[in-house]
């Protein structure tokens, strides 16, 4: 099962490298991870998309909690939750293509951020799923580069 | 007060309480090293080589409770005393390693003797810091003796550039508490999961306490003692925590695992109710999985969450002190019946009429569980008795009996060789007073045999029991029994003579060739008290160690000494090591 876990730590130099190479060292499996400072500066909030059975999951959460600069752990696959991820794709445009693609993105609600003669700049943000469609829907072979953050995600119950 | 960082970081360590440090000098930390000279309160040993000194900080912490500290320079310093901090992190020893660094204006520049020791112990230690600046260190180093000796213990590495041991900075003094909001070690018991143990252990027809290194870490001796004799269940321990339960005690059924005796392993496979105690389910324990104890409701009792499901999925589980822990079922128990196990005890008593550490004897060649024996013998089973790793290792753990903690002191989750004999060293600074043994090997001697200099110079008289068998022999028993006897670089030719070397080292050496001259010789060597005695002691060199689970077998398919032919191993079994 896919499970997105979120984890709050000290901002401190290293502690990037202990959870990555937490993950490595006990081979589990990192789908995609976010790092950032909050609005408290001394903590990070880190967010990571891992696929494992129920045992491997409560290893992994078990395992960060025993490192030393990891304040809390929850697991937001386990309750109400709010996920998103923001891609940027940049896409080649021509006179025959320009049509379909603007009614693409209408389709996603995406947005034009950069519009040059030869090639868009889109962003568009939403669960991964989405995303996925999203890229899909384009004609591989006009797709230049796919840029993707990862995902991040809030719990939705008040007190966190 | 104005004072540099290398003053700073020993009064640190001197408020701390540390009387003893291993290491050894280099460039990044002349300044800590200028000034623990003139430090009166604190030891340093000099050894001949940093993981000398970080197996004899382990074996200082192992035999004393205390937290081991070890003092290493930048770059090869560092990697030098790696395989030490690996080894204590196994077994969940408590430690802090100091290790100089380059100049903080020069690190990432591949300066000389630079290495990225935080990134190379990252997943060895259980922390570690880097201190750029002399204003982090008293709390830094604060932190690292907190983390270090709390929780599940684990060594703690602090690198410190050598600039901030340099500038002086108004200090402040130690602080007297510190508050680390990642880091709670301490644990409230969940007393529904106490009530939940209770339940399963009333229901035990065929129950058995599996006690591990926890217990001896954890101090919980005296409370462990106390559940067993007030349940009256038979107790089964693991390689690491020999002693926590008297093993000459008519409730102990000693080791269990791959060299475990018969009725501990039977008794696990058979059992309907396992207490686990301070023990991770290891697979040196466990054999395979997928035949690990059939019939037991498990408990499991640690002080890390992460041990908990790890290997084998448990019934009921109780985070916390392992001492404290035991203290709330001891009282919950209090005035509960549990079921009579008489018949569980007729049944274990007849797997121990199988006598599974029974040898056999050969004239005129020396077997090494007789050394073992004698050994206990001659020291009436009072002595720390430290190994190597390999068959000695095993034979130490079968033939001596430990009836208190700390007393045997083995590298048992890493397998380090050369542990042994600076780990010695280490215990004997911590009890002077008592006897210390190390069993050793002819392999293994030789990776730290370095240290025999060091024990000169800062008089530490141990016993060396080296087992000569003129092989690897471990190595050789495995490949006698999965590898068709190819004995592949497991004999080694040329090897020294080790009587001679010891004395070259200022001690005494012994060479012991026959069995009447075994007694005799032990005998001699204890009687120097004031002398490191070297016994190289020549013994039987096919002898095997048995009882055997093999690789991919389960606990109730155990080999036996003599009694069966050596299976040759099946496809999963040669998966494992
Ligand atoms: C540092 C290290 N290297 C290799 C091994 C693998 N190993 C385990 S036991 C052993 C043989 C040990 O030989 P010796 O010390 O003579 O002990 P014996 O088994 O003969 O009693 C070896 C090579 C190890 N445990 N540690
Ligand atoms: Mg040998």
């Amino acid at each position: 099962m896919r499970h997105i876990i979120s984890i709050q730590l000290e901002n401190e130099s290293g502690a990037l490298s202990r959870v990555a190479g937490l993950f490595s060292a006990r081979g589990f499996n990192i789908e995609s991870l976010t790092v950032a400072t909050t609005n408290d500066p001394t903590l990070s909030r880190m967010t990571i998309v891992s696929v494992g059975n129920d045992d491997i999951i409560e290893q992994i959460v078990k395992q960060l909690n025993k490192l030393i600069d990891v304040v809390t752990v929850t697991d937001l696959t386990a309750t109400e939750h709010i996920e998103r991820e923001l891609v940027l794709i940049k896409i080649s445009i021509d006179n025959d293509t320009q049509a379909k693609v603007d009614t693409q993105l209408d389709a996603f609600n995406a947005k034009i951020i950069d519009a040059a003669e030869e090639a868009y700049i889109v962003e568009l943000a939403g669960k991964s799923q989405k995303i996925n469609d999203f890229i899909n829907a384009f004609d591989a072979d006009k797709i230049i580069e796919v840029s993707r953050t990862g995902v991040t995600g809030v719990c939705q119950k008040i007190e966190s | 007060m104005k004072l540099n960082g290398a003053q700073i970081l020993v009064d640190c360590l001197k408020s701390e309480g540390v009387k003893h440090i291993f290491g050894y000098p280099g460039g990044a930390v002349l300044h800590i090293y200028d000034a623990l000279d003139s430090c009166t309160t604190i030891d340093h040993v000099l050894v001949r080589h940093e993981q000398g000194a970080v197996h004899a900080a382990d074996g200082y912490a192992r035999t004393s409770g205390k937290c081991g500290v070890s003092l290493v320079t930048s770059g090869p310093g560092l990697t030098n005393a790696v395989t030490g901090i690996a080894t204590a992190f196994t077994d969940s020893i408590p430690m802090v390693v100091i290790s100089g660094q380059v100049p903080s204006a020069v690190i990432g520049s591949d300066a000389f003797q630079e290495v990225d020791a935080v990134g190379i112990t990252r997943s060895c230690v259980k922390h570690n810091f880097l201190i750029k600046n002399a204003d982090d260190l008293a709390e830094t180093v604060k932190k690292a003796f907190y983390i270090a000796t709390t929780g599940r213990p684990g060594p703690v590495l602090i690198d410190i550039t050598k600039d901030a041991t340099i500038a002086e900075i108004e200090y402040e003094g130690y602080p007297e508490t510190i508050e680390m909001r990642s880091y709670q070690p301490k644990v409230q018991i969940n007393t529904e999961q106490i009530a939940k143990a209770i339940a399963v252990i009333e229901k035990a027809q065929k129950p058995i306490i599996y006690s591990g290194g926890g217990s001896v870490i954890g101090n919980a001796s005296e409370a462990l003692t106390t559940l067993t004799r007030n349940t009256g269940f038979p107790i089964t321990q693991t390689l690491m925590g020999l002693g926590a339960y008297p093993a000459t005690d008519k409730q102990s059924l000693g080791m269990l695992g791959m060299h475990g005796t018969y009725e501990s392993n039977m008794a696990m496979h058979d059992s309907d109710c396992i207490i686990a105690i301070g023990a991770r389910f290891d697979d040196r324990i466990t054999g395979n999985l997928e035949k690990f104890c059939p019939y037991a409701k498990i408990i499991h009792i640690d002080i890390d969450p992460s041990s908990v499901g790890k290997v084998v999925g448990v019934d009921v589980s109780v985070i916390g002190q392992v001492n404290d822990v035991l203290h709330a079922l001891i009282q919950g128990l209090k005035g509960k019946t549990l079921s009579n196990i008489d018949t569980w005890w007729k049944q274990i008593n007849e797997w121990r009429k199988v006598d599974s550490l029974a040898y056999k004897t050969t004239e005129g060649i020396i077997k090494p569980q007789t050394v073992v024996e004698m050994l206990y013998e001659v020291t009436n089973g009072e002595a720390i008795v430290t190994s190597d790793v390999g068959q000695h290792q095993m034979w130490a753990a079968q033939y001596y009996p430990f009836d208190k903690p700390r007393r045997w002191i083995n590298s048992g989750g890493l397998g380090t060789m050369g542990f042994g004999l600076p780990a010695a060293m280490g215990a004997k600074l911590a009890e002077p007073d008592l006897e210390v043994a190390c069993v050793t090997g002819d392999g293994s001697i030789q990776m730290m045999l370095q240290e025999l200099s060091t024990m000169l110079q800062y008089h530490t008289p141990v016993k060396i029991i080296n087992l000569n068998n003129g092989y690897l022999g471990m190595v050789r028993q495995w490949q006698e029994f999965f590898y068709e006897k190819r004995y592949a670089m497991s004999y080694m030719d040329a090897l020294p003579d080790f009587v001679k070397l010891a004395e070259s080292y200022g001690h005494i050496g012994i060479r012991v060739e026959k069995e009447a001259d075994l007694k005799p010789a032990l005998l001699e060597a204890f009687k120097q008290k004031d002398r490191t005695v070297f016994l190289d002691i020549i013994t039987d060199p096919t002898e095997n160690v048995f009882p055997m689970i093999p690789s991919g077998a389960g606990h109730h398919e155990m080999l036996l000494a003599g009694r069966d032919e050596m299976a040759s191993t099946n496809d999963s079994g040669l998966n494992l090591v």
